[in-house]
């Protein structure tokens, strides 16, 4: 068991520490969080200066373009980014995190060439149309309908919660090719061009204000049918392979940033008064112990990963069951320092715990994650 | 940075384990419990020394293991998986400085705070005992005597108390991933309803819930005897015991009217997590100084 870093690892953080230092001054100002064209901008922006520095598609293997670092070289990318406040992979994340590694691992190698050099740099952005109003955590239950017309599949149906609808140029998108092949065995894997006709994004509000999310109504698009990845009515493992890239590094940047806040609620507490109560210093002390344990959970997951060359198995889900529960515990700890405060969406506190409420819910709920524990690790049986 | 086990570490922790299972078994661990009170088993204290259990951080040239802490870890959570009886930790810290320590013929106990495990049966006492009463112990295999004078006396190492929290944050996570087997053990077999009860979504959640809490508490446990930093120690005791004390709670649940017995190995895995969480400063002080470590540097 070691947790010292290689000299080679110590130099590639020493070098990505020179480079933000030096680019991260001339950044643009951040837009405001309504600005969606604007946030487009900002965040494919940074993606093509870290392509152009050689840091775009650290993880990716080389034969997609990609550098091919080892998880540990990822996990120092992400915790010193974060560190630095360098901006968030924001609208990039689909094509970074999710189709862009379903497309280098399951697409053809014209696909491969088609999609995957404008994602690493930063002119193209990806949404994921996986969950509809009937299937959400069974996503099984998918419903809209892909059939086949000459060299086309027209699609019919609504996807919902699509995050970066109103601002992608692409949506990675889960459809029904065949509807009397058992649920699993009937969906295909398409990408669909954001301004095909036929599609309409309605934005969703989320309860924090901001529309962070969409409804997207499909009527009768045609999306060409050299545009799915995979096999035919294969999209359900297509889709799977890709949870294998993330080699347990999903949260990093935000355990460094949810421990920088932690020792920000204490100073406030400590400036406000409130620091003289020891139940709230205790409340806080044990959050401190619980954000150094994921750390340490997040150095284990990822030296497992690198040992057994890249599949996180389920350990991703044990660390965001108590990642996401820890998380919304920050922020309720941080309204116990403010006090009245915590009721002003002036404050960034309060609108970060607002958003923290979406973290038991989105990709996959902390139910589900308790089942996937019992059933996939723990071997206990499905059961009602 | 290689934060797993070593395939030396895996050999160690594995022996320990068949160590423990071949001479620690439940028979042994019933006896204690059912026959009462218990006494402390001298062969076993010396095949536990023979095998270098005490010795496991003393030099070689001492005639110890020449180990680190990470193996001490190791072998500690192996005894606090079976509940291994005796001041295994007083013992461990003595080695290298009371004689036969380290090869399990001079059994040592130390005060800790107002608490003396397994006075009665130790040949070499650290710290002030005089005037020391037994107590009924919560915990049958854990004979307990209370001081009058509480202080601290966990060895003459000035790291004594640190390295009593880690090793028994250690105890708490070999206890704690048990409990978590027993419990799925039982969910898996007992039928309700005409199915296992491990069926049923509110048991598997509990079972779901003890795991994370084992997984993260393991984490920073390791992380803890790698790095040996008194904060990251807290942090791993505050973790590790509650992992092993709620852990121990669900299992009950889990087994329902058969949790509540005697019979029922649940309450002795609740009850020595309890005793264990009264050591070397408890919660109250691992969240303080975690409180504070959030300020360090703040001025
Ligand atoms: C901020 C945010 C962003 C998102 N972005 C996207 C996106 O970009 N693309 C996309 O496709 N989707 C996205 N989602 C959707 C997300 O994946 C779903 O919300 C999630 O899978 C849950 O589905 P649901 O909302 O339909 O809830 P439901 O599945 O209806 O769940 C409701 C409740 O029932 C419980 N429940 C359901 N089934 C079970 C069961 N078997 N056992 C026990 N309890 C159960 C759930 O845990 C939950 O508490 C996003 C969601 C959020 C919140």
């Amino acid at each position: 068991m070691d947790l010292a870093y290689t000299p080679e690892e110590e130099e590639f953080r020493a070098r990505l520490r020179e480079w933000l230092a030096k680019v991260l001054p001339s950044l643009p100002p951040k837009p405001s969080p309504d600005d969606w064209p604007g946030r487009r901008t900002y965040d494919l922006g940074w993606q093509r200066m870290l392509y152009d520095a050689g840091y775009a598609g650290l993880h990716w293997p080389v034969d997609a373009g990609g550098r091919g670092a080892t998880p540990t070289q990822h996990l120092i990318y992400l915790e010193e980014t974060e560190k630095a406040g360098a901006p968030y992979v924001g609208a990039n994340f689909v094509g970074l995190l999710h189709a862009g590694p379903t497309i280098a691992s399951e697409g053809s190698a014209e696909q491969r060439a088609r999609w995957l050099p404008p994602v690493l740099r930063g002119e193209e952005v990806w949404c994921q149309g996986f969950s509809e109003p009937d299937a959400g955590s069974d996503l099984a239950a998918l419903r809209t309908r892909a059939w086949r017309d000459g060299d086309d599949y027209v699609v019919s149906g609504s996807k919902i919660w699509t995050s970066h609808a109103e601002v992608a140029d692409w949506c990675e998108l889960l459809v029904r090719t065949d509807a009397t092949a058992p649920r699993h065995r009937g969906i295909s894997w398409l990408a669909m061009p954001m301004d095909a006709p036929g599609i309409t994004v309605r934005p969703l509000r989320t309860l924090a204000g901001s529309a962070e999310f969409a409804e997207v109504f499909l009527d009768e698009v045609r999306i060409p049918v050299a545009h799915r990845v995979g096999a035919e009515n294969d999209g359900w493992r297509v889709t799977m392979v890709t949870l294998s890239y993330e080699r347990g590094t999903a949260f990093v940047g935000e355990v460094v940033a949810c421990r920088r806040v932690l020792g920000e609620l204490a100073r406030e507490a400590r400036k406000n008064g409130r620091w003289d109560d020891p139940a709230l210093r205790r409340r806080l002390g044990r959050l401190n112990a619980e954000f150094r344990a994921l750390w340490r959970l997040t150095q284990w997951n990822v030296s497992e990963s690198q040992r057994t060359g890249g599949v996180p198995g389920v350990g991703g889900s044990v660390f965001k069951l108590r990642y996401s529960h820890t998380r919304q515990e920050l922020y309720d700890a941080a309204a116990e320092v403010l006090g009245p405060e915590a009721l002003d969406l002036g404050r960034e506190w309060t609108l970060d715990r607002l958003s923290s409420l979406s973290y038991t819910i989105a990709a996959g709920t902390s139910q589900i994650q308790q089942n996937i524990v019992a059933e996939r690790i723990l071997g206990l049986p499905k059961g009602r | 940075m290689d934060f797993q086990l070593t395939d030396d570490q895996r050999a160690l922790k594995a022996g320990v384990r068949e160590l423990l299972t071949a001479r620690f078994g439940r028979e042994r661990l019933r006896a204690g419990a059912d026959d009462g009170p218990p006494g402390l088993d001298r062969s076993l204290w010396r095949e536990l020394g023979e095998a270098g259990l005490f010795a496991l951080r003393l030099p070689e040239a001492d005639g110890g293991v020449g180990l680190g802490l990470p193996e001490a870890v190791l072998a500690f959570e192996e005894a606090g998986r079976v509940l291994l009886s005796g001041p295994l930790i007083a013992t461990y810290l003595a080695a290298g400085t009371v004689d036969g320590a380290a090869t399990g013929e001079t059994v040592v106990a130390a005060v800790d705070g107002v608490l003396v495990e397994w006075l009665a049966e130790a040949d070499v006492v650290r710290g002030d005992a005089t005037g020391a009463e037994p107590l009924r112990s919560v915990d049958p295999l854990t004979p307990l005597h209370r001081v009058p004078a509480p202080g601290v006396s966990l060895g003459a190492d000035p790291d004594a108390a640190l390295l009593t929290s880690l090793l028994t944050a250690a105890e708490q996570l070999g206890g704690a991933a048990r409990t978590c087997e027993l419990a799925v053990q039982h969910a898996r077999t007992r039928e309700q309803f005409g199915q296992p009860i491990g069926a049923f979504q509110a048991i598997k959640h509990l079972c779901a819930q003890m795991l994370v809490r084992v997984e993260v508490a393991r984490a920073a446990v390791y992380a803890a005897a790698v790095t040996a930093d008194p904060t990251d120690v807290a942090a791993a005791r505050l973790l590790a015991d509650e992992a092993a004390v709620r852990g121990a709670r669900d299992c009950l649940q889990v087994h329902g009217g058969m949790g509540f017995t005697w019979e029922s190995d649940v309450h002795l895995y609740l009850k020595r997590a309890w005793v264990r969480t009264q050591r070397a400063g408890g919660v109250t002080q691992s969240e303080g100084m975690l409180a504070d470590d959030l300020l360090a540097g703040a001025d």
